[in-house]
């Protein structure tokens, strides 16, 4: 395995020989991989090919068919009760669509982690919350309901949230689904900025390029056949020199269908001619 | 040899008439090999296209060779991507084929058992521990769902109640009049309302109104994901979500069914009052007839139908699939299992109540 750097002998997650799928049907077989301490590391692929379900098995959503998930230190999928909780505590999750409640305000959904967790008073609550909304540029939201949020503010808000207990790892799914290009690459600015002054290990699925190139120290590449990692490594040499038809498939954009029609073909095809009526004769 | 010869525009139009009798004819056996003259075919849109596909699927099965001659390269192309989707689907198909359904069936109920029965000790054990540790209860959402459950519905629930007790006194008095026993209406009244239909009635004004609310409210939160993220927070769902919903049901509804009673009795006053009679008669003959047991066995009764009905809805909220219709399933299916159960609760507190002489 291709190590970067020192922070690997001193890893913070270690999944080893993960298969997971849904019923009968297996998405990943047998995966392993480490994230370093600091690192923003990135699971990429196309569409279908297990990222988001990597991701649900890493923070213990579902149980895995086999193998293991450890987040520093302990394994989460074996974990149960208070030993589970500390180990989730040591997490925060962005959800694809922000899930933030929305029966509370934005500075009562950051605050609930802090509210379930700590002995803080209420006025302390509402001073962390407050700081890690300036954190994500939303300290001006803290009274408005998430309903009212953009989309781009809705996952600054949920990466907000997800801070709250001051987590060692952060695990984002899509931060950039959804979101205009501007939008977008605000957002990869606020992870940039929390992984280099806060030292937090940034766990991103995407499958944006611009964000993944700008964002990430290191990434994996999935793949649906193989059901399993094909490439890893930095995303910018991995995209200047790998030759694996499957990484230059991602990285130079191809369309995995079938070769598309030439466009004077397609411009015939789908132009009728005058029409008369087919005739059959035997 | 059958030559079969298409000119012009080969479009959903031409192909519905040409699809059956060339079914027919493909599909009578006796042919060895079919070639498609298309030179002339101008136009070929996604039924032409389909009906080529078809011509090969039929030759495959029926054993026979099909040849297109002069078929546009265009649409050659195009014929390639859709002969190569079938054989992918029924690749997919045979790949899949050998699912037993009886034991996937098996595996899905022996799946919803387990999970009844974990959803019905977390909650107990939920309910057990807001009341041993009140600090731990989220109280803020017990109250604002007690408003939702309780004071919001009271408009609706005084006016059932006033109109059954309405309907009912005005009802009884025309038939008991015949036998000059309208004075016995208000005995009547009272224990129907306080024993049967007070419990009865709200529980299911609870379901119709309350229930699918709880299911919608939660169902949505599965769908948004946030219930995965409750769940990452380390916070259990049951005691964030359910708790407080359960515990505002068992506050409120007790109280709900005093309101529904007193608005039937109301009404029966007031049929009472227009037949001739004063109100004291009325109040004296109902509480002279309605004991202490009638009340508390109105209350045991009231407290398990709203754990119930609470407690289900919940669940549906909490097992939501993915997606919009996956709510209305769960919302629908919240009411109708909190109805079922009231009933069949009913049924059983009527046999256990007359078997220990309630």
């Amino acid at each position: 395995m291709h190590m970067d750097d020192g922070a690997m002998n001193d890893p913070i997650i270690s999944v080893r020989g993960l298969t997971c799928g849904y019923g009968r049907r297996t998405v990943l077989k047998d995966v392993s991989f480490d994230v370093g301490r600091g690192e923003v590391f990135v699971v990429i692929g196309g569409s279908g090919c297990g990222k988001s379900t990597l991701l649900k098995h890493m923070i213990g959503l579902y149980p895995p068919m086999a193998g293991s998930v450890r987040l520093s230190g302990a394994d989460i999928v074996a974990a149960e009760g208070e030993a589970r909780l500390e180990i989730l505590k040591g997490i925060g999750v962005m959800y694809q669509m922000g899930a933030l409640f929305g029966s509370m305000t934005v500075l009562q959904n950051v605050g609930l982690p802090l509210e379930e967790y700590t002995d803080l008073p209420a006025e302390a609550i509402e001073v962390v919350s407050r700081v890690k909304l300036s954190l994500v540029g939303l300290e001006k939201f803290g009274q408005v309901m998430p309903s009212e949020l953009s989309g781009g503010m809705v996952k600054r808000a949920a990466i907000a949230r997800a801070m709250a207990l001051d987590p060692a790892i952060l695990f984002l799914d899509e931060p950039s689904a959804g979101l205009d290009p501007v939008t977008s690459a605000e957002l990869d600015r606020v992870v940039r900025s929390l992984a280099e002054n806060l030292g937090i290990t940034f766990v991103i699925v995407s499958h944006e390029l611009p964000s993944i190139l700008s964002v990430a120290d290191r990434v994996i590449l999935l793949d649906a056949q193989a059901k399993g990692i094909v490439a890893q490594g930095d995303p910018r040499q991995l995209n200047e020199t790998s030759k694996d038809p499957r990484v230059r498939r991602f990285f130079d954009r191809e369309a995995r269908l079938p070769e598309p029609l030439s466009p004077a073909h397609q411009a015939e095809a789908f132009q009728p001619a005058a029409s008369t009526a087919a005739e059959a004769h035997t | 040899m059958l030559v079969v010869r298409l000119s012009g525009d080969l479009r959903a139009a031409a192909v519905a008439r040409l699809w059956r009798p060339a079914m027919e004819r493909v599909r009578a056996g006796d042919l060895k090999s079919l070639r498609l003259e298309l030179d002339e075919a101008r136009y070929i849109d996604g039924a032409g296209l389909a009906l080529l596909v078809q011509l090969h699927a039929e030759a495959h099965a029926g054993g026979f060779s099909v040849e297109l001659q002069g078929l546009p390269p265009r649409y050659r192309h195009l014929l390639d991507l859709a002969l190569r989707a079938e054989a992918a689907d029924a690749e997919a198909a045979t790949a899949g084929g050998n699912a037993n359904p009886l034991r996937e069936r098996l595996e899905l109920l022996t799946h919803d058992l387990r999970e009844l029965v974990c959803f019905v000790g977390e909650s107990a054990q939920v309910v057990y521990r807001s009341l041993r540790h009140p600090k731990g209860v989220r109280w803020p959402d017990v109250v604002t769902q007690a408003c939702a459950v309780g004071v919001q519905s009271l408009p609706i629930l005084l006016l059932i109640g006033f109109l059954m007790g309405l309907i009912m006194s005005f009802q009884s008095v025309i038939t008991l009049q015949r036998f000059g026993g309208e004075i016995y209406v208000p005995n009547m009244l009272g224990l129907v309302m306080f024993r049967e239909m007070g419990p009865l009635v709200t529980a299911i004004l609870l379901a119709a109104r309350s229930g699918s609310a709880f299911a919608a409210e939660i169902g949505t939160m599965r769908v948004n994901e946030e219930l995965d993220a409750l769940t990452t927070m380390g916070i259990s769902p049951v005691r964030f979500l359910v708790g407080p919903r359960i515990l505002s049901s068992l506050a409120v509804v007790p109280v709900m069914t005093l309101f529904f009673n007193f608005a039937s009795l109301v009404g029966g006053a007031l049929v009472m009052l227009s037949i001739g009679f004063p109100l004291v008669t009325f109040t004296s003959r109902v509480f002279a007839n309605v004991t202490a047991p009638d009340l508390i066995g109105s209350f045991i009764k009231i407290i398990v139908f709203s754990l119930l009905v609470a407690g289900v809805s919940c669940l549906k909220g909490l097992r939501t699939g993915g997606g919009a219709s996956a709510v209305g399933r769960s919302t629908t299916g919240a009411v109708v299992s909190g109805l079922v159960l009231i009933t069949v609760a009913d049924g059983l507190f009527a046999v256990l109540f007359y078997y220990f002489d309630f």
